[in-house]
């Protein structure tokens, strides 16, 4: 090894460059091929990053062109003074709660019928992950119809039975449901993959061990499958849940925020607030805030995971 | 009667119940899709009126108002080349920086392996605002240019990074020796040894970026306003009447014309499709 090494270097000092060692050269060479990621992350996200935070403390006049600086203004205005951060933080809290169990458990629930081999089993995989493929533009227009108020499909199919469905998308109390319920079947495809590629990478021996000794089928999942597939899980809560927070055009699309403001969540209120609006002071604070919770819940996740392993 | 059965006849009846659970579960998740191209061909009328999912009445000329109502072309041509541009860029970029992350040792790789992870960690939406004012100062606003610089460079391509150096890891370093033996300079080794060696870990990367960039919504809403710059995304809610009232029967046919090609092509590939997006998901 130290032979090849020396060897080497001298091939290299003899080809070209003399002064350079090869440690260095390797440096630039790195350098080099890592500057486009460098400077793509510099100029589009660490500069931006540090310009909202700039941004959130200054209100702009967008006639004059004019930033004056507000100090703390702006987020004492989205934290005490203006009620409606809450409204909305509540809200993104609502879908988050409504979708990351649902979306979780379907998912598990769906990998573990799928997991196995059996005749059917790609097709039922193929079906499940096809909305994830789907754009959400797409899928959000579709259920947008299907769920109109009386003439929608899903009434039509409610009232056979003799249900008269509300008007989905335009109902407060049905709204946000509607939302998560269509977002869940979007997305769950994913999250069912990643259970099935741990579910598969756990050995079948620690199944057919416990069986041997007596175990029934809930126990062995409880007590076997399910501590092995923690990373897993892990890491879906965290995607799962800072994926509800960010989500924008399936609210945008299907009920534009509301009714009532009823589905009016955190992104869809940044946007509102920094591109409607033009409030670019108040919408960076608050994409801030955004950040600060999402941060926050991921952490908290963390935490919480490593306590109990 | 249960216990009448053989343990083969159980197996059986267990199997029918499981698929027929299936199958009942999988009614979301493709009825909408059948529906959404069946309805592209009806009239409005239909669409409200019967919820058959075979037309009564076929209108195929759907397909060609989709195309006079706006310049469904042209927005139809703009995602296909944005899509392009960004997962080709991509793939080279990702590529390079992962190589340099997995293979070459330089003061400070841990500390932008932890930086470029950490933006991992911010969501778009925090960024989107000073993006918009840069793009707008360089004159980029309702132009295709942001629309492909920031998922090359966002959190999208930062994944792709990771999990091309998460394939060139698990690469053989003896091939790569031999190159440089040959005389091979460290950009020839990357391009005829290492990519060559890395096409699953190329395609997986490919597939989730043209798709993510096909179907990319905040950003076109945000950087596009003319009607002929749009992408498909924006372009289907688009076919309303004067007034803002969708015109569903145009809608539908154009959501079909967007989505359907995609489908075919998950259908035809869809191990490779879905084994790409485990790929990134545990990565990402």
């Amino acid at each position: 090894m130290a032979d090849e090494g020396k060897t080497l270097r001298t091939a290299a000092r003899e080809r070209r460059a003399p002064r350079l060692t090869l440690a260095m050269r390797e440096a630039m060479e790195a350098w080099l091929f890592i500057s486009p990621t460098v400077a793509g992350f510099l100029v589009f996200f660490a500069g931006p990053l540090v310009a909202v935070v700039l941004y959130s403390l200054t209100e702009w006049n967008l006639l004059t062109q004019q930033m004056t600086y507000v100090g703390l203004a702006n987020y004492r205005d989205a934290l005490f003074d203006n009620p409606d951060f809450w409204h909305v933080a509540r809200n993104s809290a609502i879908f988050a709660v409504g979708l990351v169990p649902f979306n979780m458990a379907l998912a598990l629930a769906l990998a573990l019928g799928l997991s196995g081999r059996f005749r059917g089993v790609i097709f039922f995989r193929t079906v499940f992950f096809a909305p994830v493929v789907t754009s959400a533009a797409a899928w959000a227009i579709v259920w947008k119809f299907l769920l109109q108020g009386e003439s929608g499909f899903v009434n039509q199919i409610l009232a056979t039975v003799g249900i008269a469905g509300p008007n989905w998308l335009r109902d407060p109390n049905w709204a946000m449901f509607a939302v998560i319920f269509t977002r869940v079947i979007k997305m769950v495809g994913l999250n069912m993959i990643l259970y099935i590629a741990a579910l598969q990478a756990i050995p079948r021996d620690y199944e057919e061990a416990a069986r041997l000794e007596g175990a029934s089928g809930w126990q062995v999942f409880r007590w076997i499958t399910w501590p092995l597939l923690g990373p897993t899980t892990l890491v879906i809560m965290v995607i799962t849940t800072i994926g509800s927070f960010k989500v924008f055009d399936h609210i945008y699309l299907m009920t534009g925020g509301g009714p009532e403001n009823g589905t009016l969540v955190l992104a869809f209120y940044i946007y509102e607030q920094g591109f409607k609006f033009f409030n670019v002071g108040y919408a960076s604070a608050l994409a801030i805030l955004m950040f600060a919770i999402v941060m926050a819940l991921t952490v908290v996740q963390l935490l919480v995971r490593r306590r109990d392993t | 009667m249960i216990d009448r059965l053989t343990p083969r006849q159980l197996a059986m009846v267990s199997r029918v119940c499981w698929t027929l659970g299936l199958s009942v579960a999988a009614v979301p998740f493709v009825f909408p899709l059948l529906w959404m191209v069946s309805s592209g061909f009806k009239n409005a009328a239909e669409i409200f009126g019967s919820p058959s999912i075979v037309p009564r009445e076929w209108h195929w000329l759907n397909f060609v108002e989709v195309f006079t109502y706006q310049p469904f072309a042209r927005q139809y041509f703009n995602s296909l080349y944005i899509s392009v541009s960004v997962t080709a860029i991509t793939l080279v970029v990702s590529s390079l920086a992962g190589y340099a992350l997995a293979r070459l040792r330089f003061a400070g790789a841990s500390l932008v392996g932890l930086f470029l992870v950490s933006a991992l960690m911010v969501p778009e939406e925090v960024t989107i605002i000073p993006n918009f004012f840069l793009m707008k100062r360089f004159g980029l606003v309702d132009s295709h240019l942001p629309l492909i610089l920031l998922p090359v460079f966002g959190p999208h391509g930062i994944v792709a990074t990771f999990l091309m150096r998460q394939y060139f890891l698990a690469l053989p370093k003896e091939v790569e020796e031999a190159g440089k033996m040959d005389g091979l300079s460290r950009f020839g080794i990357w391009l005829r040894i290492a990519l060559p060696m890395s096409r699953p870990a190329l395609a997986a990367v490919a597939i989730i970026t043209f798709l993510h960039s096909w179907n990319l919504f905040l950003e076109p809403l945000i950087f596009v306003s003319s009607i002929e710059k749009f992408t498909l995304p924006l372009a289907l809610s688009n076919f309303t009447d004067p007034y803002g009232t969708p015109l569903w029967h145009l809608q539908l046919a154009a959501t079909s014309l967007s989505v359907l090609p995609i489908l075919i092509v998950y259908l035809i590939a869809q191990r490779q499709i879905i084994e790409s997006f485990a790929l990134s998901g545990v990565k990402g």
